[in-house]
């Protein structure tokens, strides 16, 4: 059996190319514009018994938005949100594609195993597992597969919202519109709990935010 | 849609008469000297264009059983439901202009006779929620082809006795399932509802729905809209 740091050394470092992170910070901004305009179209027909402050929203404040809409809110939350969206949806398509074709994919979220998962899960639990820059561990490679597919499925559950009609087989797929709203809501709630987890390791091992920013690290020169 | 909820909307309208001259007065438009506004109202622009393209003049809304029409339907203006205007049928004129080859304005009762169909589709709010509804009347196509508009012309616009207005593309007020209602859910179209005549339209947003019409305009003129020159996305097709 292989122990886990010989099956690391095994593995190419992956500093993140140029690409890599023009999109990720660029994805950070459109994901940050259109969760912040959405919590504010949120609170005008809330799914559930809350809404967002305010003041974590986009869409103006709303004095602001009374001399600009006339209303409190809701017209600069939607102008924000559907301009934010094609930033994400051409931001993510050619990440996606980059992804695909340049291998990027294959060799920073592949092999992946419910074994590996399990066994990094473990470790990280017991405080035992080593983060180094340029690696990522198989519990790593699960958040980054699940969140990419969430986006995924948020940018599709907004589409059956935006076009129920034109995209009505889209719309039936998520359950109808109605439906299409709540499954929009969970995947914004999966991709923040995924920011929180993200960014707190990120504070836990500050090492690992330069290189997506220069593409370089100490370690790999 | 109704997006003053917790405040005075007739106080809102003057105040923004009001901001508006103020900024007349002293010749500061805050719209042209904030990038962030003229970015967003660009990017507004583009969403009318691409939802143009994706528009498809044979698409049609899905349908529903009457089992699935919403019994208590959801009223919603920028007034109060007591405020909504009472139209008199014996005085109602439907008024025409622009491009329409016969401008004689039409009666309630001449309008009833125009052929009708019906409709159950859902009817889907800005501000998020939805309610299935049954509308019957006059396919606007036919009507616009019956008073000789020119269907080449780029916009059909509506003004309602409320002060609302609004227009659409002319794709859209030709197809199939834009109707003029007359009537909603089997009765004669309600005053809440727009009393006499409201157009539905499945494939727009529901303020692109405009109730109490009694004027119909066929121009390359842009008309604009109520909630559209406030920074609504104008096509807001569904």
């Amino acid at each position: 059996m292989v122990s886990v740091t010989q099956m690391r050394r095994a593995w190419p470092i992956v500093l993140p190319p140029l690409v890599v992170r023009i999109t990720h910070w660029l994805n950070a901004l459109a994901i940050f514009v259109m969760i912040g305009s959405g919590w504010r179209i949120y609170n005008w027909e809330p799914l559930f018994g809350f809404t967002f402050p305010v003041w974590m929203t986009f869409g103006g404040w709303p004095e602001v938005s009374q001399h600009w809409h006339n209303e409190e809110g809701l017209a600069g939350a939607l102008q924000w949100h559907f301009a934010a969206m094609w930033l994400l949806v051409a931001n993510l398509l050619i990440y996606i594609g980059y992804g695909l074709t340049s291998g990027h994919f294959r060799r920073t979220l592949m092999p992946i195993g419910p074994r590996e998962i399990m066994r990094d899960l473990r470790a990280a639990l017991g405080g035992s597992l080593v983060h180094n820059v340029g690696e990522r561990n198989a519990v790593q490679k699960a958040l980054y597969i699940g969140v990419i597919t969430v986006i995924v499925l948020t940018v599709l559950s907004g589409l059956s919202i935006w076009k129920p009609v034109q995209f009505q087989e889209l719309t039936a797929v998520f359950g109808g519109y109605d439906a299409a709203r709540y499954v929009h809501f969970f995947c914004m709630a999966a991709i923040v709990l995924f920011v929180v987890v993200h960014v707190t390791l990120t504070a836990l091992v500050p090492k690992v935010l330069p290189p997506m920013i220069t593409g370089r690290s100490r370690r790999w020169r | 849609m109704s997006p003053m909820r917790k405040t005075d909307r007739r106080g809102f309208l003057k105040g923004g008469l009001s901001l508006g001259a103020l900024s007349l007065l002293t010749g500061c438009d805050l719209t042209d000297n904030e990038p962030a506004q003229r970015l967003l109202w660009n990017m507004s622009w583009w969403n009318d264009r691409a939802q143009g393209w994706l528009f498809n003049p044979n698409r049609l809304a899905p349908t529903y059983p009457e089992s699935a029409v919403d019994r208590v339907f959801r009223y919603n203006a920028f007034y109060p439901e007591d405020q909504a205007p009472v139209l008199d049928p014996v005085t109602y004129r439907l008024e025409l202009s622009g491009a329409i080859g016969d401008k004689r304005a039409w009666t309630v009762d001449r309008l009833y006779q125009l052929p009708q169909t019906s409709q159950i589709t859902r009817h889907v709010c800005v501000e998020g929620w939805s309610r299935i509804g049954k509308w019957s009347g006059c396919p606007l196509r036919i009507f616009l082809e019956r008073v000789g508009a020119d269907l080449t012309k780029k916009y059909v616009g509506f003004i309602c006795a409320d002060g609302y207005y609004t227009s659409i593309d002319m794709p859209s007020a030709l197809h199939p399932q834009t109707i003029m209602a007359f009537s909603f859910a089997d009765q004669v179209l309600p005053r809440k509802f727009g009393y006499p005549m409201k157009i539905r339209i499945p494939t727009k947003l529901g303020f692109k729905n405009p109730k109490f019409v009694v004027a119909l305009s066929v121009t390359d003129d842009y008309p604009g809209g109520f909630w559209e020159d406030y920074g609504y996305n104008w096509f807001s097709g569904s």
